[in-house]
């Protein structure tokens, strides 16, 4: 069975509008099957109303030793934050 | 009195493949699959669950749980299919699909019954059972058109079940009035679609139907296969041990 299968990886939106959040992977031999068992094992408490499955080949990541060069740039850069401008009354949620 | 059998057939059918679906409980071929089909049992269980609720009211004196533990093997209905051994998973699915296949439309026209409760159960129930005919119906292909031995073994299973689906479109005196009085389904009638719908997925699958040769029957009188009995042996031990047992 496993040497047919290949790892995705599954996403879920919890509510309409929102972002696909990253939860977990599933083995599966195909696009149906990897998304029926990323339902049956990722949505059985109601956690979501969309599901992605993505093949864990596709996806790229950063490598940890580039971490410096990717990241560190930003660390001094206070001014990209938007955090000098003086904030309305009564808005909550900025 | 009719309308109280006619709803124990209902709750049988999903109680005993619930009952036998969840043997699959730790033992699946793969993690995916011991949830997906551990699922598939706990939904059917809140079928039955939903069924005999609404026969323990028609009865009267009996809970739904006492119906569940308390009859003996000739007092249930549930169709022979439902209670066949899981077998391998090649049968665990062919026994599935087909009566998932059945169980999609039969849900489909209960939901038109003029029995509020019982419509209100079939809509309910009807959406559980598209997931559990998608599920079957994928791994038919999926297996089918397969490998050599998972062909066969699909084969064999088909084969094997085929005897039991003569059952699923019996009429006897019971469903025929349930049906004239709008509160049953026309089982007669079910069985050209679900031929159509059947026939499509073995081809799909390149498994061959099985002819309509010597059917199974008997489960409407109560009538079972020797497997049933294990099964509630199993199924009901703790309750009759222990009377008052509780969580």
């Amino acid at each position: 069975m496993s040497e047919n299968t290949v790892v995705w990886e599954v996403f879920i939106q919890s509510k309409n509008g929102l972002a696909h959040k990253h939860v977990g992977n599933v083995h599966a031999s195909d696009k149906e099957m990897a998304l029926q068992s990323a339902r049956d094992l990722y949505t059985r408490r109601n956690e979501g109303s969309c599901i992605w499955v993505v093949k864990a080949e596709y996806i790229v990541s950063s490598e940890s030793e580039d971490g410096e060069a990717f990241f560190d740039p930003s660390n001094d850069k206070m001014y990209r934050h938007p955090t000098f401008y003086t904030m309305p009354k009564g808005s909550k949620y900025i | 009195m009719s309308l109280l059998k006619y709803i124990l057939r209902i709750a049988d059918s999903s109680l005993i493949l619930a009952q036998r679906t969840s043997g699959w409980c730790s033992k699946g071929p793969t993690l995916e699959e011991d949830i997906a089909l551990s699922n598939i049992a706990l939904d059917l269980f809140g079928q039955a669950n939903g069924f005999l609720e609404y026969a323990s009211k028609i009865d009267g004196t009996k809970t739904a749980d006492q119906l569940a533990f308390n009859r003996n093997e000739r007092e249930f209905f549930n169709l022979q299919i439902t209670e066949q051994k899981n077998g391998n998973f090649a049968d665990t699915i062919v026994r599935q699909f087909l009566f998932s296949t059945y169980n999609f439309l039969f849900y489909t026209a209960l939901a038109n019954s003029t029995d509020e409760t019982l419509s209100a159960l079939a809509n309910k129930s009807l959406k559980e059972v598209k997931y559990h005919l998608q599920h079957s119906k994928s791994w038919m292909l999926r297996l089918g058109d397969g490998t050599e031995e998972s062909r066969n073994k699909m084969q064999i299973a088909l084969q094997y079940f085929w005897q039991f689906t003569g059952e699923l479109f019996e009429m006897d005196e019971i469903d025929m009035k349930m049906s004239k009085s709008g509160i049953g389904v026309e089982n007669s009638l079910l069985k050209l679609h679900w031929d159509t719908m059947v026939n499509e997925v073995i081809e799909k699958a390149t498994l061959k139907r099985p002819k309509d040769e010597y059917m199974q029957t008997g489960s409407k009188k109560g009538l079972h296969t020797e497997y049933l009995g294990h099964l509630l042996s199993e199924m009901q031990y703790l309750p009759r041990a222990y009377p008052n047992a509780k969580w």
